[in-house]
């Protein structure tokens, strides 16, 4: 069966999106304290392969600290405590046996503010499947290219492979970003507002990358603003005040929410 | 009805333009005093010691007759200085900024050791010679040789290079460190791969300057009790030495006029030396510093 979805995956999401297909991320009753602060209420999310889910809600509503908790990031701050599960393609990643190393090889993970390393674009790039032990200059020039043109930026950065990354503009930068994500070759990626500081024009670009990805990765993306998630996902899921309010296909939740706080937000009468 | 009088703003304006001026010719004569102070210092001490400054004084052992005297035994003693306390600051001062910034939990502990080296780097150099005069000197008995005159010093430049390589590591933006984390990398990879180059220009800046301070230090070295003259030159760490500065205070404190100018040279060749190496700190750090 999974064979079979694996052959039949592009026609499937055209013709019967919800077919068959497999959760990546399953959250049983997650919750999440920083220190005293309750941002996450008992989380129940099936998030499907080869989708994009869209995470929206108001600022402080826990949508952040949810993707980063889906990659353990958020573990970075201090004083976080967590409960429930999250299954992470059937493994509990709060497994003791399941190094969180491991996790972030297949989860990769795009932010808000475009973070390329002060190396060249190339070392960038190479940075991920370095560190994975890889040396041979044949197969890094070649995951370089295959990374920097799936991100839709190796036209423009192929003869300057060895400059500074920070000479990029802002918008490269972020696919810089995108593509050094995709140097490891995930399965998920993890997009945390990852247009919240470009410009339009750049946020066009970014989003018919998104589009693009779609194809071969599963895509979970955090973002302000409602317009670009009615444009990008498939499945959209409202937070407030750390609990899911509604989780269901972009259109629904966009044309018919049925809880009225979703309508209330998506009709820009708070947040 | 306004609550700003616009005449009296444009009575006030005069003395507060006046203020204005008067302040920047104040910090500029404050800026001037210290330069004519430093210039008067420099005159003296090259019209002095400048004729002295040559070959034969470079390439000669120290001797009772002045025109004979050379600065060799000194200059070769501070480069064996610096043999020891170059890689015991380094290892152990960037070690210790590693460990403080990227490992250890910020809890109360932490900033009780946080406080103690921000101290430990105002207390007297003597107290440091002290210290190693008990402990190296005596105990381990290294005698008064290379080594336990480096490891004191590197004792008393520690502190100093533990908190600049501490603010070199805590400058390099969180966002790095997320970047590589988020691609399966470990915490020592990623100190390894981004904190360390990013933040090496200003370990290393913060480091000549420290080590700028070793060379210069003669207190230490005269509580240790490094012979004032030494007509030999040390063949490994276990021997005994003598430092610049212990020979210029040797050269000062004798009568004879011809003594003062060779210390005049001999703070010219320490002088030289110290600029060599802050011009290296500076090249550094014009080099490496990245924008982000």
């Amino acid at each position: 069966m999974a064979i079979l979805v694996e052959m039949r995956k592009e026609e499937l999401m055209i013709e019967q999106p919800e077919v068959n297909k497999e959760e990546v991320y399953q959250t049983k009753d997650l919750n999440l304290w920083y220190g005293d602060n309750h941002a996450l209420k008992h989380i129940n999310l099936d998030i499907f392969e080869n989708e994009i889910t869209a995470i929206i809600g108001p600022s402080g509503c826990g949508k952040s600290t949810f993707i980063k908790t889906l990659n353990r990031m958020v573990e970075l701050v201090p004083a976080v405590k967590t409960s429930g599960e999250i299954y992470y393609r059937g493994r509990n990643i709060f497994d003791k046996n399941y190094e969180v190393e491991e996790l972030r090889t297949r989860v990769g993970m795009v932010f808000q503010k475009p973070n390329p390393f002060p190396k060249s674009i190339y070392d960038n790039i190479a940075y991920g499947p370095r560190i994975h032990g890889i040396k041979d200059k044949k197969i890094l020039d070649e995951i370089v290219e295959k990374s920097l043109r799936g991100a839709a930026i190796w036209d423009e950065v192929k003869d300057r492979l060895k400059e500074n990354a920070y000479g990029l503009s802002g918008g490269q930068q972020q696919r810089l970003c995108i593509a050094r994500c995709l140097a490891i070759e995930p399965d998920v990626i993890l997009m945390d507002e990852p247009t919240s500081a470009l410009d339009p024009i750049s946020t066009l670009k970014v989003e018919e990358l998104i589009q693009e990805l779609r194809k071969n990765f599963s895509i979970i993306i955090v973002t302000h603003n409602m317009q670009q998630a009615a444009r990008i996902s498939y499945k959209t899921a409202f937070f407030l005040n750390g609990e899911v309010i509604e989780y269901d296909q972009t259109n629904k939740i966009f044309s018919t929410p049925s809880d009225k706080r979703t309508e209330d937000y998506i009709t820009g009468r708070f947040g | 009805m306004k609550l700003i009088d616009q005449e009296q703003v444009i009575r006030r304006m005069k003395p507060r333009l006046f203020r204005n001026t008067f302040f920047k010719y104040l910090f500029l004569l404050a800026t001037g005093l210290c330069l004519i102070v430093l210039a008067v210092l420099f005159g003296r001490i090259f019209i002095q010691g400048l004729p002295y400054l040559d070959w034969q004084f470079m390439n000669s052992l120290p001797s009772r007759k002045p025109e004979e005297a050379g600065i060799y035994t000194a200059l070769n003693g501070t480069i064996w200085l610096m043999v020891v306390v170059v890689p015991v600051t380094m290892i152990l001062g960037v070690g210790a900024a590693i460990y403080l910034e990227e490992y250890a939990k910020k809890n109360r502990f932490t900033t009780f050791i946080q406080v103690n080296i921000s101290n430990l780097a105002g207390v007297p150099s003597v107290v440091y010679g002290l210290l190693g005069l008990t402990l190296f000197v005596r105990t381990f008995a290294f005698g008064k040789s290379v080594l336990a005159a480096g490891l004191t010093m590197s004792l008393l430049v520690l502190p100093v290079i533990i908190v600049s390589a501490q603010e070199a590591i805590r400058a390099v933006p969180s966002s790095f460190r997320e970047a590589s984390y988020a691609m399966g990398a470990t915490k020592w990879t990623t100190i390894l791969r981004v904190v360390l180059p990013a933040s090496l220009p200003g370990i290393l800046t913060g480091s000549i300057l420290a080590l700028s301070r070793a060379i210069g230090e003669t207190a230490p070295l005269v509580v240790l009790g490094i012979p004032l003259f030494l007509a030999f030159l040390p063949n490994s760490v276990f021997d005994e030495f003598t430092a610049l500065p212990m020979q210029i205070y040797n050269w000062t404190s004798r009568p004879q006029d011809e003594f003062h100018a060779l210390a005049a040279a001999g703070i010219i060749v320490l002088l030289a030396l110290l600029i060599v190496m802050n011009s290296v700190a500076i090249m550094i750090r014009n080099k490496f510093s990245k924008r982000y």
